[in-house]
């Protein structure tokens, strides 16, 4: 069964990111890639991508002549999406596990490995049986 | 798994062979892992020479001679690396082991699919393997259908061979103790293989059918090594009985339709004649476990001409003993439905009362969806519409949701 780990963040979150020492934030590109290749060499990789800042990120909607019409003001509690894998496991046990390690990624003293990972099953699944 | 039509008959042939003479070269290198990586470059070479060249007199003893060669030059990189390392020149697992007995390309295939199933491998790792080592598939073929990338898919199948070679499962079939249950892991991973593909769907379109094709040949295969037992028989014909419906499961829009509204002109014929004949054979040697039983279920199904004219007090009895043999709840789901269909809505619903509790069954839609059915026949339309989107909710097949979600439309607009 297929499943995507999200990260998601405020814009504050993302603008604190922007101020982290550097040790820091080397150990956490490093932790980053070192678990991309985990989940690879592991068999369960499916795919990665990382977002760019949402700084510049817009809402669109069709205008009445289906021509977009884009708004950029969001709330200050919106979540933005960071990045996401997409996982081939088991078990959702087995995809908890693996979004746990996600969530612990190194972060600035004091605030280390709690990231929220948002965990939903991919619509792939076959259904459990064939009997009827 | 596409090919060029120009070039099947060489790859079919290769994929024939490939168990064979993978056999071959295990046995006289004992290592597994290294000698399927040699036998897939051999079939790689065959399948660039043959198609030019005409394909050799000989063409196991061709593919064993070139699969060995590349097993001796492994060694030597293999040795001549450890060498300059400073470590031990030669492992023991190199040398070349005396086979123990003389044994013949069935015996070598049949000890492959007890090797590849090997109850110490997870499900996924022994179908991957099991797909390639036995059914001659390319690692990006077995991606494809499993819809991973490629370097996946090689991943899993390397520490798959990695396992089996830190446990050190030897080569040789299982004792007579442990046959069963390795045989019984052996159907279950040929039986997944099959429901994989004939189930999954990827957004609106059915696409591994070549899955079902192959967990079908490979079932076939075994069959034929072991001709006499009723639950290799009984599982050859389940597949055989269900894949016959699979042009009327779904319509153009890929959209699954239920069993009972299946246009059954479109069911294949021969294909279910086989299939019966199977599990007539079968039945009278008086072992019968789950896959006989669920086959001869499938065939009741297939035999009847109109969805009415269905037996369903036969399939309720065989639904009972297969209750009786496994505690599996989807069992006793589908036994519901079928006491419903005898004894009225009322007591399909009492019987899902008696399995609600069942953890198995929590996080799963088919209990709503199920419950949503006998609601809709029970004429309560207003619970079944709530059940059919509460499995809908939970549903984790793109296809199925779609269906869930338009009964529930149907049967709301209708109020």
């Amino acid at each position: 069964m297929k499943y995507i780990l999200m990260m998601h963040g405020t814009k504050a979150d993302w603008e604190a990111f922007t101020k982290w020492p550097k040790e820091d934030l080397q150990r956490n590109i490093a932790f980053m890639r070192a678990f991309s290749q985990e989940l690879k060499e592991s068999g369960v990789f499916v795919a990665t991508e990382g977002l760019a800042f949402p700084e510049q990120a817009k809402i669109v909607r069709a205008g009445k002549d289906g021509e977009p019409i884009t708004d950029g003001v969001f709330p200050e509690s919106k979540e933005f999406l960071a990045g996401y894998w997409i996982i081939d496991v088991e078990s959702p046990e087995q995809a908890y596990k693996i979004a746990a390690r996600a969530s612990g990624a190194p972060a600035p003293a004091g605030t280390i490995g709690s990231m929220p990972i948002e965990v939903r099953q991919v619509m792939s699944e076959a259904p459990e049986d064939m009997l009827q | 798994m596409s090919r060029q039509s120009s070039d099947l008959p060489i790859e079919n042939l290769l994929r024939d062979l490939k168990p064979q003479v993978l056999g071959i070269v295990v046995r006289r290198f004992a290592d597994f892992a290294a000698a399927e990586d040699a036998v897939q470059e051999a079939l790689v070479d065959a399948a660039m020479q043959w198609p030019r060249q005409g394909v050799p007199a000989n063409p196991q003893a061709w593919l064993t001679q070139v699969a060995c060669r590349r097993m001796t030059d492994h060694i030597r990189s293999e040795s001549a690396r450890r060498r300059r390392e400073n470590e031990v020149a030669l492992e023991s697992s190199y040398v070349s082991a005396p086979a123990d007995f003389e044994a013949s390309a069935e015996d070598d295939t049949l000890i492959l699919l007890f090797m590849c199933c090997h109850p110490a491998l997870t499900r996924a790792s022994a179908i991957a393997l099991t797909l390639q080592a036995v059914g001659g598939l390319a690692t990006a073929e077995i991606a494809h259908a499993f819809l991973v990338p490629e370097a996946t898919m090689a991943q899993r199948i390397s520490r798959a061979k990695q396992a089996i070679r830190n446990s050190g499962i030897p080569f040789r079939l299982p004792t007579k103790e442990e046959r069963e249950q390795r045989l019984r892991a052996v159907l279950q991973v040929l039986y997944l293989i099959f429901n994989e593909g004939y189930t999954s769907s990827v957004g609106s379109e059915l696409l591994r059918g070549d899955l079902s094709s192959e967990a079908i040949r490979l079932a076939q295969i075994l069959h034929n090594l072991q001709p006499g037992n009723p639950e290799v028989a009984g599982l050859l014909s389940l597949m055989l009985l269900t894949d016959a419906r699979r042009l009327a499961r779904t319509n153009p829009g890929g959209d699954l339709i239920p069993l009972a509204q299946q246009d059954r002109g479109l069911w294949d014929r021969k294909q279910i004649a086989e299939g019966i004949a199977l599990i007539s054979e079968a039945l009278p040697k008086g072992a019968v476990g789950p896959y006989q039983l669920q086959a001869a279920i499938a065939a009741l199904h297939d035999e009847a001409t109109r969805a009415e004219d269905t037996d369903w007090p036969q399939i309720v009895a065989l639904y009972d003993l297969l209750k009786r043999m496994s505690d599996n709840p989807m069992v006793a789901l589908n036994h519901a439905i079928a006491s419903a269909m005898v004894h009225g809505p009322e007591k399909g619903l009492e019987l899902l009362d008696a399995i609600k509790g069942d953890s198995r069954l929590t996080g799963s839609h088919r209990l709503d969806a199920v419950r949503a059915h006998l609601l809709e026949l029970a004429g309560d339309r207003q619970a079944a519409t709530n059940h059919y989107r509460a499995a809908a909710i939970k549903a984790g097949n793109l296809s199925e949701r779609n269906y869930l979600l338009t009964r529930a439309a149907q049967l709301s607009s209708d109020q």
